[in-house]
């Protein structure tokens, strides 16, 4: 009998440690197997799969291995030959590229038929692509458009690699426009840095989904160089930490940027031209149609607080989850520039020479080709209402010389509930405009040729060739006007403990010190009412004081 | 000759203490909000406040029933009979080192002045808070509603802000007269019992 009983736990001993060790056997072959798995969504559904292939397949890997496709087992020459095999299979995709402001870099607002987009507007960093082609066109999908005579209904000139390529390898560089680096060249130029020719049959077979660096090797880069332009991206994000952002923490969630942007038939949600500001209602089911995948209450709903945090629900149909949540941007050490001011471009050196220097943390403080730039980290943002819409200054439009030029105006109002508070990122600078038509100016700046700015430092050729190319007129006569253009801050979510505290906000001083058009407990007392009030209260409290004075002082001398 | 007489029962003793917990708990948190100074924390006072004001909603809920079931609310009843004597008792008399001219008894358990204010204190202070107080706390709901364009809750809260104001100068005066008193009235609202000459 005992030896039965014993003889069961034995077995049952055996098979417990033989379960354990195959579970463990299962998941020691993928280095950083607990972090991986718990990431993993299919994974943690209990999907079913075969533990022992599983390292074969990538997670989201694809169902085609590019490598085995005749195809693309050639030595392609330039970029548009590599587009031309992949359309020979997905036929579709470069007419549905072309169809997104990725091509096209030309938007119509809805409302009132301005054409905005990158073609159009005029930013407060290079100001305006046109008549720099060359080198703007570095950040096109696509191949070749250095002029005003673009092809833009040519197929092969879609560049499918920029946005695909797994290998870090492709690049294109200012001044090919568009094209990818096909012979080893030195850039930036006179650096004795080298960047190799692209392999194209190796990145074309490798092709894969946009990950981080796909997306920022353009939106990390804006304005020329790193974290430059929004304030909320940089190459930080390439594998950030919890602290920089929750959903991208490449230990935690690890999300790449179409988890939220999401994208369909090449069409990428997300604009800044429309943004959705002011989302309502409960979180998005998946399969219900999504007008704004973007916005955090896709995904987290109008009341994401719970318990304790419940009251902070009250605070979504005024604030942006944003204000709160994206306490501070460019929360790293590469930091965002602030300022750009043209209007000391052009002055030369003590030995009469370009000159460039850098700010203590080593970004560019003066060029001169492009002026002096103001560079800050950890910046806490300017809030405004924001209704998810902006009017902008387009190349052509007239400005007042004698008020700061605002290049985009947030729209929106407390009024109704279309808006929302926003944190918004205030890039100042001084631009060159026309002193007689009282236009801002496009000027041609990027190239080798005699009228180039960062050529020849000569701003009335430089404004004559760039207006000449945008069809303005120009005067000759040229200033400089102060200038504001505004960022609406997204990304860099910060974990929940470092969100904003809500004396932050509900003080005098706080950060919604210049928010007008609601109540806000704790800043927004009636002075007049509070010191009447409390006059009275003092009053009070002295009547008692003295009538049990009294009464005290009487009553003794009664005894 | 000492009588002792049963003056407050059991659950209104328990509604007068737990709302002057709570009402204690809702000034100082809600002054806090308001911005004077800082004790729990704006977060917590907030969280704090609203807990207090439902709790003080349940109690009060009871404590209408509890009165109407009772028949006590006739305790409240105004009259201006004997309130000059009153005012003039606490304006000269009590100096004087004169016992109170009211008498207590379980039918009549506040002095006229007191019927008077105790009324005023439910009828007037109190509406004044909680409306104002459950329109600022549903402030979220009001496009709901439809009173988004009626309503303005820099206003809402200047009204709240009052209401609180008349229950801080009642509860100095109430606080005041209630220790300047005999240490029998004291003892009633805790056991109940009243020792009466």
């Amino acid at each position: 009998m005992l030896s039965i009983s014993r003889a069961a736990i034995a077995a049952w001993t055996v098979g417990a440690a033989l379960i354990c060790a195959s579970a463990f056997s299962a998941t020691s072959p993928q280095p950083a197997g607990a972090v991986a798995s718990s990431a993993d969504p299919a994974a943690a559904s209990g999907v079913p799969f075969n533990a022992a292939t599983s390292a074969e397949f990538r997670k989201g890997a694809s169902t085609a291995d590019h490598s085995r496709f005749r195809e693309l087992d050639k030595e392609f020459k330039s970029g548009p030959e590599v587009t031309k095999a992949c359309l020979s299979c997905h036929n579709e995709a470069a007419r549905q590229v072309q169809h997104t402001k990725h091509w096209t870099w030309d938007v119509v607002n809805p409302e009132n038929k301005k054409r905005l987009g990158k073609k159009n507007v005029i930013n407060n960093y290079c100001t305006s692509p046109i008549s720099n082609e060359k080198d703007c066109m570095a950040c096109h999908v696509g191949y070749g458009w250095k002029d005003g005579n673009f092809d833009f209904s040519s197929e092969e000139n879609v560049d499918c690699l920029v946005c695909h390529d797994t290998t870090a390898t492709y690049r294109k560089l200012p001044g090919d426009a568009g094209h990818p680096v096909y012979e080893r060249k030195e850039f930036p130029p006179h650096s004795g840095k080298f960047v190799e020719a692209a392999d194209l049959k190796k990145i074309a077979q490798r092709i894969g989904k946009s990950g981080r660096s796909n997306c920022g090797a353009c939106h990390f880069y804006g304005a020329g160089g790193d974290g430059t332009k929004h304030g909320d991206l940089s190459s930080a994000l390439k594998k950030p930490g919890k602290y920089l952002d929750v959903h991208m923490n490449a230990e935690g969630l690890n999300f790449t940027c179409t988890k939220c942007h999401q994208t369909s038939g090449h069409q990428v949600a997300g604009s800044r031209y429309q943004l959705p500001a002011a989302e309502k209602g409960a979180a998005h089911i998946r399969g219900k149609a999504d007008a704004a995948p973007e916005a955090c209450q896709a995904c987290h709903g109008n009341t994401p607080h719970s318990g304790r945090l419940s009251l902070l629900n009250d605070h979504t149909a005024r604030v942006a989850c944003q204000t709160c949540h994206i306490p501070e941007f460019a929360r790293d050490p590469i930091g965002t520039e602030m300022s750009w001011d043209w209007s000391t471009a052009t002055k030369m050196g003590p030995d009469g020479k370009p000159v460039v220097t850098k700010d203590s943390a080593g970004r560019r403080a003066f060029d001169t080709k492009k002026g002096t730039f103001v560079w800050d980290s950890y910046v806490i943002p300017e809030y405004v209402w924001f209704n998810g819409k902006f009017d902008y200054k387009a190349v052509g439009d007239k400005i007042d010389p004698a008020q700061v030029v605002k290049i985009n105006r947030p729209e929106g109002s407390p009024a109704g509930d279309d808006s929302r508070i926003w944190p918004m990122k205030v890039h100042t600078g001084k631009q060159a405009y026309d002193k007689v038509n009282n236009t801002l100016i496009v000027a041609h700046t990027a190239g080798e040729d005699d009228t180039a700015l960062w050529h020849n430092f000569d701003w009335v050729k430089a404004i004559g060739a760039g207006m000449k190319a945008a069809g303005l007129p120009f005067s000759g006569e040229y200033g400089f006007v102060s200038t504001e253009m505004r960022w609406p801050i997204a990304h860099m979510v910060a974990p929940k403990e470092d969100a904003l505290n809500c004396i932050q906000c509900h003080s005098p001083d706080g950060r919604m010190k210049n928010i007008g058009g609601v109540y806000l407990p704790g800043r927004d007392a009636k002075p007049w009412f509070d010191w009447g009030a409390g006059v009275l209260s003092v009053l009070i409290f002295l009547g008692v004081l003295i009538h049990g004075g009294i009464r005290y002082i009487s009553t003794r001398k009664g005894v | 000759m000492a009588e002792r007489l049963f003056i407050f029962k059991r659950f209104e003793r328990f509604w007068h203490w737990s709302q002057a917990v709570l009402i204690v708990v809702m000034m100082l948190t809600g002054f806090e909000v308001h911005g004077f100074y800082t004790l729990f924390g704006f977060g917590d006072a907030a969280v704090y406040h609203t807990t207090a004001a439902w709790s003080l909603l349940t109690i009060w809920a009871f404590a209408v029933v509890w009165q109407f079931t009772t028949g006590e609310w006739r305790q409240y009843i105004p009259s201006l009979r004997n309130v000059d004597v009153m005012f003039f008792y606490y304006l000269f008399g009590i100096f004087t080192g004169a016992s109170s001219p009211f008498h207590k008894s379980a039918t009549q358990k506040h002095n006229p002045l007191q019927r008077l204010a105790y009324l005023a204190f439910l009828s007037f202070m109190s509406p004044i808070v909680w409306i104002s107080g459950l329109l600022y706390l549903f402030y979220p709901q009001w496009p709901a509603w439809g009173v988004d364009n009626l309503l303005a809750l820099e206003w809402i809260a200047l009204f709240h802000t009052f209401g609180a104001f008349l229950v801080l100068w009642f509860f100095i005066v109430h606080v005041y007269l209630a220790l300047s008193g005999p240490v029998a009235h004291l003892k009633a609202m805790i056991t109940g019992w009243e020792d009466v000459e």
